[in-house]
């Protein structure tokens, strides 16, 4: 049930809440087309302190989204991390207990019926009518549309089982598919409609990497079209080459928010030396001040810190030290996303 | 072609004044109920529920022909008066098949269909996929109940007219001598075992929107078919328990057999009256716990 409006949290709260976010937001922004700090309301999903409890159990604990128009905006978290709770709300499949949700500007599930026509969507594994063809049962939810006009439905149909490859078997019975061809069949409802937004939950769940390479092709495809799509995934990779933002959840919680490469940034640098004296380099570095020097063979690497890696360069020539190779690695996104879900074994203690 | 090419032929279809809004709704609403009277008259479970209500007077009728009943025999409340009949005119194969199978084949057949209307697409999680569409809650609801309505009065018109046309082939077919012991033509008696019919079938709708109701609030359909024929069964058992007796006219199968009312010269409206009141109710109390809970229940499924 959603609250009285005077349960919102204001503006006020909506900034601090903002916060991790907006502090990173401060950089410049690395894709020019993308706004820096996305306006709530043009932003294609936007969601201030939505909260699901179930129970004693806490789902979804009062998270910010703000999807930029335009963006792919990769859902990330371990399961069980509260994406699809999050995505049923956005499509008023459950009632939030607190905060509120827009698409595309529209509140929601208020103007669930407005809003949800523009929105082409994929929760939790495909469903169908095992008994009818691929064709029939996109014929049926075609019907369920209010806003679909009968006479163009066959034509829709065909373009929809078309671009997700499905057209040799759109005849067959859904009973017959396999795990790649439901999934396709889902994407190909989302289809049947030119929309303004994509709302895919684990669209590469179960597919062999094939079919997840297919999937990620036709999401990149989609977005080529203009249209904002929001994909959530367990697996970084899945989506990282396809992402222009990341959301990432962590027990109920959106723990970082950004672009891609905002979340790059957040990386501890760090510089890595290789040189044929490790051990007078190591020196070096701790005298500097920097933290976690460790040395393995030939190459020494530690925290950067605030040091400027051309600073800490200069110091190792004038100690004598031979550098063969200086570099600044990042940290990889999948370490990033590791450290931000805490799954998995923390070696680094 | 590509979807945005049809987007443009659908373009003009947007409805301008509110008068074509509304036709526009209703003819959206249509086709969906077409699509829902495509599932649930398209699967097999339900033609095979159907194919076995239209057996029953077959089976009935051939019993009857071999060994025939004679007057008296059957005790005197109701029912047995019908059986006494069937030999002398077919037309009434078609009352006594609806008798015999109000009290459970057709009562598990409404059963299979409304408890599986939302229970059987939560289970399959075509739901989600439906109100994503959106479908509408409310509209969803309406068209299930309406797909409920159309198969009750199916089956009790596919019954009635499989036992009149295999009744005419084995027994004499004239005139039809009603229980009050008028003869009537046989165009007024058909038309009559048509009242009939729809009189059952709304009965049967009422029992139908309690199916409806349970099936909102469970993912498991077997659950809710189950759930509706205990219902039934014990509304009926109860209804044989004299001692309830002030009980008795609120049981929803209560006046499922008072349309031998319209098989009386003159008809006796008031006990049709109240059964229709009474199928009346049923389906604004138990349509209205539908509604409250279907378009306010999380859809986890």
């Amino acid at each position: 049930m959603t609250r009285s409006p005077a349960a919102r949290p204001g503006a006020g709260e909506d900034e601090i809440s903002f916060g991790p976010t907006a502090a990173t937001a401060e950089d410049p922004a690395e894709r020019a087309d993308l706004p820096p700090s996305p306006d709530a309301d043009a932003a294609a999903v936007a969601t201030i302190g939505l909260t699901k409890r179930f129970g004693a159990q806490l789902a979804v604990a009062g998270i910010n989204l703000a999807v930029p128009q335009g963006s792919v905006y990769g859902f990330l978290g371990p399961n069980g991390s509260g994406k699809t709770t999050t995505i049923r709300m956005l499509l008023g499949l459950i009632q939030p207990t607190g905060g509120g949700q827009r698409l595309l500007g529209v509140s929601m599930p208020a103007g669930a019926n407005a809003v949800l026509p523009r929105v082409g969507s994929l929760v939790e594994g495909p469903a169908f009518h095992p008994q009818l063809s691929g064709r029939a049962n996109l014929a049926r939810l075609d019907a369920a549309d209010r806003t679909a006009s009968p006479r163009t439905a066959a034509a829709r149909i065909e373009a929809a089982l078309d671009r997700v490859g499905l057209l040799a078997a759109a005849g067959k019975r859904y009973r017959a598919y396999s795990l790649g061809m439901k999934q396709r069949l889902a994407i190909a409802s989302g289809l049947l409609q030119p929309r303004e937004l994509m709302i895919l939950d684990e669209p590469t769940n179960g597919l062999d990497p094939q079919g997840t390479r297919e999937v990620r092709a036709l999401i990149r495809e989609i977005a080529a079209d203009g249209t904002t799509v929001f994909v959530s995934s367990h697996l970084l990779a899945e989506v990282e080459q396809i992402c222009s933002h990341v959301g990432v959840m962590r027990a109920g919680e959106l723990v970082f928010q950004g672009t891609l490469e905002q979340m790059r940034g957040r990386g501890a640098a760090r510089i890595l030396v290789r040189t044929a004296e490790p051990a007078l380099a190591a020196q070096v570095l701790s005298r500097l001040g920097l933290a976690d020097v460790t040395v393995d063979g030939r190459e020494v690497t530690a925290q950067l810190g605030s040091q400027a890696p051309e600073t800490v360069c200069a110091q190792l020539v004038h100690a004598g030290v031979p550098v063969a190779g200086l570099d600044t690695p990042r940290a990889s996104l999948e370490d990033l996303f590791v450290e931000l879900t805490g799954e998995g074994f923390d070696v680094n203690g | 072609m590509s979807t945005a090419d049809v987007a443009d032929v659908a373009g003009p279809d947007a409805p301008a004044d509110r008068r074509g809004g509304q036709l526009a709704a209703a003819a959206a609403w249509l086709r969906l109920l077409r699509s829902e009277l495509g599932l649930v008259f398209g699967r097999k479970r339900n033609l095979a529920l159907l194919l076995v209500l239209a057996a029953v007077p077959l089976l009935l009728g051939s019993v009857l022909k071999v060994s025939p009943l004679q007057p008296g025999n059957g005790g005197g409340n109701g029912e047995p008066a019908f059986l006494t009949q069937v030999t002398g005119n077919g037309v009434f194969l078609a009352f006594l098949a609806l008798v015999v199978e109000s009290t459970l084949a057709l009562p598990l057949a409404v059963a299979v269909v409304s408890g599986d209307a939302i229970a059987g697409e939560a289970n399959r999680g075509t739901l989600r996929y439906l109100l994503t569409v959106p479908a509408g809650r409310t509209r969803l609801l309406g068209i299930k109940f309406a797909a409920i309505v159309a198969f009750c009065v199916a089956a009790c018109l596919l019954v009635s007219a499989v036992a009149v046309a295999f009744g005419a082939i084995l027994f004499p077919v004239g005139p039809v001598t009603l229980l009050s012991g008028t003869a009537v033509s046989l165009g007024s008696g058909l038309l009559r075992l048509l009242l009939v019919a729809l009189y059952l079938a709304a009965a049967l709708a009422a029992l139908g929107s309690i199916g409806l109701a349970i099936s909102a609030f469970t993912e498991h359909p077997v659950g809710a078919i189950a759930a509706i024929l205990v219902i039934t069964v014990a509304s009926e058992v109860a209804d044989a328990v004299s001692q309830l007796g002030p009980v008795h006219p609120y049981l929803p199968t209560h006046w499922w057999l008072s349309f031998d009312a319209l098989l009386r010269v003159p008809v006796a409206w008031p006990d049709l009256g109240h059964g229709l009141l009474s199928f009346g109710v049923y389906v604004v109390i138990f349509g209205s716990i539908a509604w409250a809970k279907f378009t306010t229940t999380d859809v986890t499924s």
